[in-house]
């Protein structure tokens, strides 16, 4: 998994590019959480419009991404979501809990 | 007697979380034959990965062990996915399946099964404490008569 990180003012976005599965979540975890915590942004938007495939693993790396923010008193998002990571959210029921775009 | 596959391959490999890949994109290699869309392919992929990663995570969850994946195909382009493993076991299959439950902690959203339900056409979960567990998934693969 790549990433690619850019903040302007108090916003974070967070390029992920290559597959989210169990054997990438817990880098990805950890470098979202090292991104989040250097800037304390009040928006993350995780770009996900290179993730190439994603599994359950990926859930939980959203929702601690989203937990994390809230707990700044910010929120997170996603953009670029792709068809198949989409249908996993989805069928998981989590557009019920974050912004999927 | 259930019928004999028109095709099949097998596949033995050691519960490495980097084998996850692998088993996915080997089984969809495997399917290109029933010329799948790519929303068919992508349905398949992510079956095969949480059951394999179930395996993984959950089977021998402190140690390296064996698993073994068999993919066939039916009559009436009918894929059946087999994903064997020889850990820990299931002590009640019903619960295990509930959306949410989950043993995996913080790491884990407890959807893997949900997610294999629903995107596959058939779940089968065998299980036994201490013995391992057998996960069998079908799917049937629309038949196309002209191109797209
Ligand atoms: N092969 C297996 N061996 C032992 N236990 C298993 C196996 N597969 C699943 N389980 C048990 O069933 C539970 C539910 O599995 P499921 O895939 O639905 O969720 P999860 O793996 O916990 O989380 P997620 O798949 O969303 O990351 C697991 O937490 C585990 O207790
Ligand atoms: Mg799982």
């Amino acid at each position: 998994m790549e990433f690619g990180i850019t903040t302007k003012e108090r916003s974070m976005t967070i390029t992920l590019r290559g597959e989210l599965d169990h054997h990438a979540a817990r880098g990805t975890m950890q470098e979202i959480e090292r991104a989040v915590e250097a800037a304390l942004p009040l928006q993350l938007v995780l770009d996900f419009s290179g993730v190439t495939f994603m599994d359950s693993s990926g859930i939980a790396v959203v929702l601690r991404a989203q937990r994390r923010m809230q707990a700044l008193g910010g929120a997170a998002e996603l953009q670029g979501t792709p068809a198949q990571a989409k249908k996993v959210f989805e069928a998981a029921g989590i557009h019920r809990l974050i912004s999927i775009r | 007697m259930k019928r004999k596959p028109s095709n099949y391959i097998a596949l033995d490999f050691l519960s490495r979380s980097v084998n996850e890949g692998f088993a996915r994109t080997a089984v969809a290699a495997f399917a290109a034959q029933m010329d799948p869309t790519l929303d068919e392919l992508g349905d398949i992929k992510t079956a095969v990965s949480e059951a394999v990663t179930n395996a993984i995570v959950h089977a021998y969850p402190d140690s390296l062990g064996k698993i073994s994946l068999r993919a066939s195909i039916f009559e009436e382009n009918l894929l059946e996915i087999v994903v064997r493993d020889w850990g820990c076991g299931i002590a009640d299959v019903e619960q295990a399946r509930e959306p949410l439950y989950t043993t995996g902690g913080a790491e884990r959203s407890g959807m893997g099964f949900t997610i294999m339900e629903s995107f596959m056409d058939a779940l089968q979960v065998r299980s036994k404490p201490g013995r391992g567990t057998v996960v069998t998934m079908k799917r049937r693969i629309a038949m196309r008569s002209n191109g797209r």
